[in-house]
């Protein structure tokens, strides 16, 4: 899918469909290659974090820069992986599995405390205290019976959010 | 817990802080409200915001300003198509030829005048301005008539009194032809290259035009200064200001901006809304010149649109309001923005 083709042909949308384990529909997935390709303004078939920042919605959020790391230069067929998580189709598994991987910075499986508190400092911005969000953060912790040194793998968050009513969800607009 | 208190303030503050933005936006907050007790689950969970951004990719009401909508096709059906095709004929063919000779009479007719008015009449201000302004209505009502624009004005007409300014939403640099059909304004424009940018500086700079220079920063004060001033001469032409900064794609408006609110002059809306049926005159700067959007509704139909005097712009011509800053489509959102969310 590297190439830049305006049309999808039906073996390309099974292609990706195949690639997301079928979260999206075909007509999803149409929608989302015209967004796609709408996003990438140079026609280079990847989606640089320049052009992601071009969408002011986008650039305001807090999270903008983390999820950057995550999406700075996909193809079209990662950029569908990418938004998969967030397909109502998805399971809670694969939400939560996103969502790990968003407070796992370095990516070897474990969340530790300064990847905590990073998230919590782009969330909450000069607002609160750094010395304030490490308080919160470890009275947090040990009521949930962790401590300050604890990581946290992949499974404690599944412990945690698994029955919180995890809403993640986002409709891909089909006309 | 002492510090649930203290998310508590900082949350409203914040809000305080950006009261506008935050209506538009999904409700999900990036800070967590202590319903009762904070807990780690609560902490941890990532999602409103994230499904904010995710959203923001999939689909942005800002980008969609910006999109001129694809024409519906409606022309596949085999009894539509033999007319389709007859329509196209006598567009190119009947009616553009036509409307270049229209607009050719018209700059022959504006330039044989304009150029001896403007040079012999040197000594006497008043006359050549005054000739100079009904020049400048006619070569515009020429253009108008040369994509047979149907324009419907609604309301008073525009007078010229002190310390007033009329502001406009902005769909195409054709906005400005057809209201200075109506009345000579003075308007203030980015400083376009090409034959635009030369009319500009000669004909429209005996309107009392101001032209800015968006890459220039000096420039901003000087315009500041030149505003100020032109407002408070008495027998000045009106005013003109789109306070949108760019063209929007006659579905929205974008946040305007406050310059044209800060000079301490009444302020007269004006609302254009151009009737889709014909043509799409959203003229996108950035993809096409403006000689090719010029020749896009030279070979339409007709332009057809409404405007309006004096009521509140958006309300008044079925608009959708959006909280986005038009200038982004040239720049992206400082940091600065990112941190006060």
């Amino acid at each position: 899918m590297g190439n830049t083709s305006s049309m999808l042909t039906q073996y390309d949308i099974e292609e990706v469909q195949e690639h997301c384990s079928h979260t999206f529909s075909q007509q999803e997935i149409v929608s989302l290659y015209q967004r796609f390709c709408q996003l990438d303004r140079n026609g280079g078939g990847f989606i640089s974090a320049e052009e992601f920042l071009s969408v002011p919605e986008f650039a305001v959020n807090p999270l903008s820069q983390r999820l950057l790391r995550m999406i700075d230069g996909l193809n079209f067929k990662e950029f569908v992986a990418f938004l998969s998580a967030f397909s109502p189709r998805a399971t809670l598994q694969q939400k939560i599995e996103f969502i790990f991987k968003v407070y796992d910075s370095d990516g070897n499986g474990k969340v530790t405390f300064n990847d905590l508190l990073d998230v919590l400092h782009d969330l909450t911005g000069q607002f609160i205290s750094e010395q304030q969000r490490k308080q919160v953060l470890i009275h947090v912790l040990e009521e949930a019976g962790y401590t300050k040194d604890s990581s946290l793998v992949l499974s404690d968050f599944v412990k945690i959010l698994g029955n919180s009513g995890l809403k993640m969800e986002v409709e891909v607009p089909v006309d | 817990m002492s510090n649930p208190g203290k998310l508590i303030t900082s949350s409203s503050e914040l809000d305080l802080d950006r009261p506008n933005i935050e209506d538009y936006l999904p409700s999900g907050s990036s800070i967590q409200e202590p319903h009762g007790k904070l807990r780690l689950r609560d902490l941890l969970d990532i999602s409103p915001t994230l499904t904010e951004a995710a959203g923001a990719i999939v689909d942005d009401s800002f980008t969609r300003c910006f999109k001129s909508n694809p024409p519906e096709p409606w022309n596949w059906n085999i009894y539509l198509f033999p007319l389709w095709c007859c329509g196209v004929l006598f567009r190119y063919g009947i009616l553009f030829p036509s409307r270049v000779l229209v607009l050719t009479i018209g700059w022959i007719i504006f330039l044989s005048s304009y150029i001896p008015v403007h040079f012999l009449l040197k000594g006497h201000d008043k006359l050549r301005k005054k000739l100079e302004r009904s020049l400048v209505e006619l070569i515009c009502s020429f253009f108008v008539a040369s994509w047979t624009g149907v324009v419907k004005y609604h309301g008073p007409r525009p007078s010229m009194r002190p310390k007033q300014v009329f502001v406009a939403n902005h769909t195409s640099m054709i906005d400005f032809i057809i209201l200075e059909q109506m009345t000579a304004f003075s308007v203030i424009m980015q400083k376009h290259p090409g034959w635009v940018g030369l009319l500009q500086s000669t004909i429209l700079e005996s309107l009392g035009c101001i032209w800015f220079n968006r890459s220039e920063s000096k420039d901003r004060e000087i315009v500041a200064k030149k505003l100020r001033e032109h407002v408070q001469g008495a027998d000045n032409n009106p005013l003109l200001i789109f306070p949108e900064g760019t063209c929007v794609n006659n579905h929205y408006t974008v946040m305007f901006k406050k310059g044209a609110f800060e000079l301490g002059c009444t302020v007269c809306p004006i609302a254009i809304k151009y009737n889709k049926i014909f043509v799409d005159a959203f003229w996108n700067s950035r993809k096409q010149s403006f000689t090719m959007h010029l020749l896009q509704l030279m070979t339409s139909w007709a332009v057809v649109c409404d405007v309006w005097v004096r009521d509140i712009i958006s309300v008044r011509a079925g608009l959708k309001k959006v909280p986005w800053d038009g200038y982004l489509k040239y720049s992206r959102p400082s940091p600065k923005h990112r941190e006060r969310k």
